[in-house]
């Protein structure tokens, strides 16, 4: 193992009654870029700090490379933070504040001062290093946040929601900024984020938490597209989930039952299911084919169209199901290719492709969030 | 009637003279009855009977005795400063990092003290470190003396009594300073490499400097203007500059030579300001953000962050040496020492005033232990029809001035925290002036101006002297107030049809009311504790609570000023209980 990879085992951490982290293992490689996603009260934040130092465990144990650092403190780990508000110091210039970390790692003045300069280079701000963290803008005090945590290369870098206070544009940029800089250190890191789509563009692997658990762990394409549980549906993206029944299955490729009316249809399985079991499916709005209602798609899933929003690229069509046992509502983003375009109050048939469909044997526990 | 007619009624006032209404109560206030009399008060000392003459400074450099007592009163508020200020850091340092309910806790025992009049603490000290009081008989059932010493009139007995006095004044401003120093940025130190002393050392207590400089001016021109702990626990080496000026005027009604020794006192007190100014800006002490002034990297700069590095180094060897190695389960929370330290500091703040409950009701009288159960001090302070009267007369001029405050400061209040007017830092800087200027000197000029206006004596004397001193008090609590009010909730009301006057009635007050009760509060407990103004312009007979309690503890020393001393607690203790209740219930909604 080299020394930047981090491993997580059996590691907890509870306030009192409630459970910040249950149970948890994990293990990060060198080099890679990894996203804890999550809802707030996930857990993301406490294992970050867990991992950090800032926070000890109630149990299990955390190491770095190859060494246990579970009760060693912070200053003795050869971590990198980039907190969620900077934690710039307000009383030192820039300059200060990035050769500060090599100043504690009793760099020569003269060195450390190079190097930070170097940092304000790689940030492309050269021109601030005299000033003082509140003369600085948002973006610009969230990239000196970056230097100082890459200026001493440490093994691991742990980033809490570093975007989450600018806007939109801002955020996009930086973002293409922080992946440029980890192809250009490979440095790890460990990425803290409720921003979905954030996650989705930046990361080799995303672990997905909820409740102080981890739902799913695993490439933006296995969560999006591989969903193993409904929360992972859900959050990521929008999502049709639709109760079902199993009825056969061949490989991959299984048979359902849709509703009280007994609608067949195709999806995929990642696995083995017994026949006979309750299972939901999901299918993705984009990939639901839509067409007016006809007898040549009596068969199919019926529903009543309730809301149309063009939003430019996509037409976004929200439907009431007319099928029994299935209070939902359902969507369906159209693109015009196909021409037909779709008013309130019409009655339409929904159809996808086996390939589109995903089975998530999980049931939800009474109620549903 | 109708939207429409009530837009016509009356032309809109222009801005200015709103706002010129709005501060003018105030501005007569501090004029007729601040600038005018100690201007007065002042003059005296040049302007004698017979026309100018400099004979009052004269006799007062001569004689060496002015000079040296001013000396010892500036080395005792030294000492003073610095000792409340380094036993303080630790104590505010710990409250500020406390989980919110212990916060609570801590901040409410700090602030019983810190209401706890002085005369109480200070009455206190007297009992304690008296022949059979607690400090004699501790030390002798350890075995440390043989036989009680004398603890009393000396300058231990008056250094403790006066940081005791005032390290819950140094505790409530370093605090309020500490709450705002973002606890991420000593972490942040540590994750880059920074060892724990370092890290406090190099981050945080750079940041708290502001807090230590605003409790550092504040403790000190508390200090210097002090008498009652000088008074009570001092011997005549001990004297103050405060008494003296008391001395001549209750003595030998000599004004001229008062006049020049306010005078001294008032150029100390602003040549140590001019200096705070220059170092670590009057900005500081309003709670504005003092990096906004630009500190280029100066030689004193570098030099004080090597020293403060120094300090980190220091401390982090002393750390690693004094701990076990790190790689294990430690607690977490602030090391065991600092608790222990700052648990004693709170319970030396906290004791002495309490101690007074039990010897109250002890027969034994002064002498600790108490023994036996007795009314016998009630009753007498209930027989005695002195101290009810003070009672009833400290409550009225009280409600007095606090409810003239509030009609004084509020809209002062409204102006300086809304308006868009020009030297607002020099009306401010006016406004604190008489927290600023040494109590004594305004207490004086009063006594002096009520004299000749025969207001000596009178409730309403009293009442506009207090409001003086109580006035800033409520401007600046209800411009903290009114910077945490949305604005935009009194625009949503205007809009909705309300006018000006409605808004304030429906919206604006509702709203600021447990924010307006507490300044009210504030006004009130520092009416009902003020006892310089009190000494001289409350007459001979128609004392306040404050000015009884004087002339007791002057007189003699007897167990039912602990009675008294009792009471006053416990009506203090509800008035803040109360007070943090409403607080609370405010924040809840």
């Amino acid at each position: 193992m080299s020394s930047s990879s981090l491993t997580v085992k059996k590691l907890a951490k509870s306030y009192g009654p409630f459970v910040a982290l249950a149970e948890t293992d994990l293990s990060v490689a060198d080099g890679e870029f990894l996203t804890l996603l999550g809802p707030s009260g996930s857990g993301k934040t406490t294992l970050l700090s867990l991992v950090a130092g800032l926070t000890h465990p109630d149990g299990g144990e955390v190491c770095i490379g190859e060494n246990e650092v579970t009760y060693l403190a912070p200053h003795h780990r050869d971590i990198g933070v980039v907190f969620q508000n900077y934690a710039l110091f307000p009383h030192m210039t820039i300059l200060e504040n990035i050769a500060f970390p090599l100043k504690m790692r009793k760099v020569p003045a003269e060195q450390a001062r190079e190097r930070a300069l170097a940092a304000l280079e790689m940030i492309k701000l050269p021109h601030i290093a005299q000033r003082y963290p509140k003369e600085l803008s948002g973006g610009q005090q969230q990239r000196v946040a970056l230097a100082r945590c890459m200026v001493y290369r440490p093994s691991i870098i742990l980033m809490d929601e570093p975007l989450g206070a600018l806007d939109k544009k801002l955020r996009e940029h930086m973002q293409l900024e922080i992946k440029r800089i980890h192809r250009e250190l490979g440095t790890t890191i460990i990425y803290v984020t409720h921003d979905q789509e954030e996650a989705m563009t930046m990361s080799d692997r995303i672990c997905l938490m909820n409740a102080g658990k981890i739902e799913q762990l695993g490439t933006p394409d296995d969560l999006y597209f591989r969903p193993r549980t409904l929360f992972v549906a859900d959050f990521l993206g929008e999502s049709n989930l639709l109760p079902a029944t199993l009825t056969a299955s061949r490989g991959d490729e299984v048979d359902v039952l849709i509703g009280d009316r007994g609608i067949t249809a195709k999806a995929t399985a990642n696995g083995t299911v017994k026949p006979d079991t309750n299972v939901h499916i999901m299918v993705r709005p984009q990939n639901m084919v839509i067409e007016k209602a006809s007898a040549a798609n009596a068969g199919h899933f019926q529903a009543t169209v309730t809301d149309v929003m063009v939003t430019g690229s996509l037409t976004k069509i929200y439907m009431s199901t007319d099928e029994g046992a299935i209070p939902v509502l359902i969507s369906a983003f159209a693109t015009r290719i196909s021409g037909e375009t779709f008013n309130l109050g019409d009655k339409v048939a929904l159809s996808w492709h086996a390939s589109d469909a995903v089975v998530i044997t999980e049931q939800p526990e009474a109620p549903c969030p | 009637m109708s939207l429409s007619t009530s837009r016509t009624a009356s032309a809109p006032m222009p801005a200015w003279v709103k706002n010129a209404l709005m501060i003018a109560p105030l501005l007569v206030l501090l004029s007729a009855f601040l600038v005018y009399p100690v201007g007065r008060l002042l003059s005296l000392s040049v302007l004698g009977t017979e026309g100018f003459s400099l004979d009052a400074y004269r006799h007062l450099f001569a004689s060496g005795l002015y000079v040296n007592v001013l000396w010892i009163t500036f080395k005792i508020s030294l000492a003073t400063t610095v000792l409340s200020v380094v036993l303080g850091y630790p104590v505010a340092y710990l409250i500020s990092t406390a989980p919110a309910k212990l916060k609570n806790r801590l901040v409410f025992l700090v602030l019983l003290s810190f209401w706890t009049s002085f005369l109480v603490r200070a009455f206190a000290w007297v009992v304690i470190l008296g022949r059979n009081g607690v400090a004699n008989n501790v030390m002798m059932s350890l075995g440390l003396i043989d036989r009680p010493i004398n603890l009393l009139y000396g300058p231990g007995a008056t250094l403790t009594g006066m940081v005791h006095a005032m390290l819950p004044l140094a505790v409530m401003t370093m605090l309020a300073v500490m709450e705002n120093i973002d606890r991420s940025l000593p972490r942040a130190a540590s994750t880059m490499g920074a060892r724990p002393g370092t890290a406090f050392w190099t981050i945080y207590f750079p940041l708290s400097m502001p807090g230590v400089a605003a409790a550092a001016i504040m403790v000190f021109v508390t200090a210097i203007g002090f008498f009652i702990v000088p008074a009570l626990l001092g011997g005549r080496r001990e004297t103050m500059i405060t008494q003296l000026i008391i001395d001549q005027v209750q003595q030998t009604l000599n004004w001229e030579l008062a006049g020049s020794i306010s005078v001294l006192l008032l150029v100390v007190v602003l040549v140590v300001f001019i200096i705070y100014d220059r170092v670590f800006g009057f900005t500081t002490l309003t709670g504005e953000d003092p990096a906004s002034q630009a500190r280029r990297d100066t030689r004193a700069r570098r030099a004080g962050s090597a020293v403060l590095a120094a300090m980190g180094a220091v401390s982090d060897w002393l750390i690693e040496r004094f701990t076990f190695k790190p790689q294990r389960k430690r607690a977490e929370g602030s090391p065991l020492a600092l608790r222990f330290f700052v648990w004693t500091v709170l319970i030396m703040i906290s004791l002495p005033a309490l101690l007074m409950i039990p010897i109250s009701f002890s027969s034994a009288g002064l002498q600790w232990p108490p023994s036996g159960m007795t009314l016998q001090w009630y009753q007498q302070m209930l027989d005695t029809p002195v101290w009810t009267q003070a009672l009833a007369r400290s409550l009225t001029v009280a409600t007095g001035a606090g409810i003239l405050s509030m009609l004084i400061g509020v809209p002062a209040a409204f102006l300086l925290a809304r308006g868009r007017i020009r030297g607002k830092a020099a009306l401010l800087a006016f406004l604190l002036s008489p927290i600023i200027a040494p109590r004594v000197i305004i207490a004086l000029g009063l006594f002096y101006m009520f004299a000749e206006l025969k207001l000596v004596g009178t409730s309403i004397g009293l009442i506009i002297g207090h409001t003086v001193v109580c006035v800033p008090y409520v401007v600046m609590t209800m411009v903290a107030v009114l910077r945490n009010y949305d604005v935009r909730l009194d625009l949503a009301a205007q809009s909705l049809g309300a006018s000006p006057i409605r808004t304030l009635k429906h919206v604006t007050f509702p709203l600021l009311g447990a924010g307006m009760f507490s300044a009210f509060l504030f006004a009130f407990a520092t009416s009902f504790d003020e006892l310089t103004i009190a000494l001289f312009s409350s007459g001979g007979l128609n004392a306040t609570l404050p000015k009884q309690f004087w002339d007791e503890v002057t007189l003699q020393v007897s167990p039912v000023i602990a009675a008294v001393s009792t009471c006053l607690l416990v009506f203090i203790t509800l008035l803040i209980f109360g007070a943090d209740r409403l607080r609370q219930r405010s924040l809840a909604r």
